[in-house]
């Protein structure tokens, strides 16, 4: 159906508009490498819709649709429900949406999607803040990091998604890094493989909305891990895995130190920071226990 | 735009598709944004494949069995410097871009 104008090897044009260093885009491509052609992708508005391109132009080889901000996960529970009717059940029906359009505006649609058990992969890429309007601050957005609307930096701490999925009891739900490639591939293929619905919450290095070094995006993320400020685990049918934990967190300092949205973070809200962290990794561990 | 795209999307037979619809995948021209360029020395590189891994553009191809064994696509290259920053052997340098060279 498609006209390739310019081929590229992968499902996803070379140049596309993202900025230099983003970690959306390399997601998407180890997403699409894993989950392989039968896939159809619902973007929101937001930096992914880069991927859909501009007018009769597009930067995607499988087919993907784009929809509004708020309802990303209800547009995949209905062409999934359409395929169904057409009798397909080989294709993997995948919404990929920041975080924005999934803790915020999209909540209820992804709630009702999880409820109902619609047979869909949602992924949300987290760069912890509206980048594509501007860097405005979302319910991701970390404790003491500057946005436009929290100049002094945020006065809470960030939502928890996944205790949210886990809440509604689906089969499947992971975090993943691009810290970690190959632990990424491993969850978007065991996501693929389970009937029934599936979230993905991936830490998205964001130079132009966290004032780092685009060099340094894998660096940043892998500082995220070590410091616990990301903590890399699955839950299946209930039972939570933590992936190769720090045996040790690092000062979180080590993480923001590399951030310009930290460079104006209190000594007060650091170590409200650093509690979050380590009170939440601590949580975590207990929990794997159990 | 509506109107351009059904113009298209009226000739195919299998599918009626309404509203505005994309078909010709394409690429920019993202070279172009480059201000650092990746050098690699390729003495040193033990071709791991860490900075194609980690490329967000995916131009990095690894080519165990030729001189040039890290094979860049400069046409995309954004220039980020990611695989310089992650190379394990520390043999990708960062050097000014410059016009018309
Ligand atoms: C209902 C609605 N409100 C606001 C917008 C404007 N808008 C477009 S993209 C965007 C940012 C989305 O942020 P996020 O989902 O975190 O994605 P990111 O841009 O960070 O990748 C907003 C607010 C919109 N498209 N629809
Ligand atoms: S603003 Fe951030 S997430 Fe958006 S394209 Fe740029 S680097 Fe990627
Ligand atoms: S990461 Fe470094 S050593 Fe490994 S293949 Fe690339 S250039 Fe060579
Ligand atoms: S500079 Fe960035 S875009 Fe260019 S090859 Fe290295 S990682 Fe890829
Ligand atoms: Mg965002």
């Amino acid at each position: 159906m498609i006209d390739i104008k310019k081929e590229s090897r992968g499902y996803i044009a070379h140049g596309v508009s993202a900025c230099a260093g983003c970690g959306m885009e390399l997601i998407l491509r180890t997403v699409l490498n894993a989950l392989g052609q039968d896939t159809t992708l619902v973007i929101p508005p937001g930096c992914s819709a880069l991927f859909c391109g501009f007018g009769k132009e597009t930067g995607l080889k499988v087919s993907t649709f784009q929809g509004n901000l708020e309802n990303s996960a209800a547009y995949a529970a209905g062409i999934r429900a359409g395929y169904e009717v057409q009798g397909n059940n080989h294709s993997t029906v995948v919404a990929f949406a920041g975080d924005g359009g999934t803790l915020d505006i999209g909540l209820q649609s992804l709630s009702g999607m999880m409820e109902r058990g619609d047979d869909v992969l949602y992924i949300c890429y987290d760069n912890e803040a509206y980048m594509n309007t501007g860097i405005q601050g979302s319910s991701a957005t970390p404790l003491g990091a500057w946005t436009t609307t929290t100049p002094t930096g945020k006065p809470v701490y960030k939502k928890d998604l996944l205790g949210i999925a886990m809440a509604h009891g689906i089969p499947y739900c992971a975090s993943a890094s691009v810290a970690n490639i190959k632990d990424m591939t491993k969850k978007v293929e065991k996501a693929k493989s389970i009937q029934g619905p599936k979230l993905l919450h991936i830490h998205c290095p964001c130079p132009t909305g966290w004032g780092s070094a685009p060099s340094k995006s894998i660096e940043v993320s892998k500082k995220a891990v070590q410091t616990g400020a990301w903590v890399l685990y699955e839950c299946e049918d209930g039972n939570i895995k933590l992936n190769n934990p720090p045996k040790e967190l690092k000062a979180v300092q080590e993480y923001t130190k590399l951030q310009k949205r930290f460079s104006g973070i209190n000594e007060e809200q650091l170590v409200a920071l650093q509690m979050g962290i380590t009170k939440n990794f601590e949580r975590l561990m207990r929990m794997q226990a159990e | 735009m509506l109107n351009q795209q059904e113009t298209v999307m009226n000739k195919q037979k299998r599918f009626k598709i309404q509203g505005p619809c994309a078909y010709e995948f394409d690429s920019g021209n993202t070279g172009s944004w480059r201000i650092e360029r990746p050098q690699v020395d390729f003495e040193t590189c033990v071709k791991c494949g860490t900075c194609a891994t980690y490329c967000p553009a995916n131009v990095i191809t690894i080519e165990k069995d030729k001189e040039i064994c890290v094979d860049i696509m400069w046409d995309y290259c954004k220039g980020c410097g990611i695989c310089a920053n992650e190379c394990p052997k520390q043999c990708i340098t960062m050097v000014e871009e410059r016009c018309g060279k």
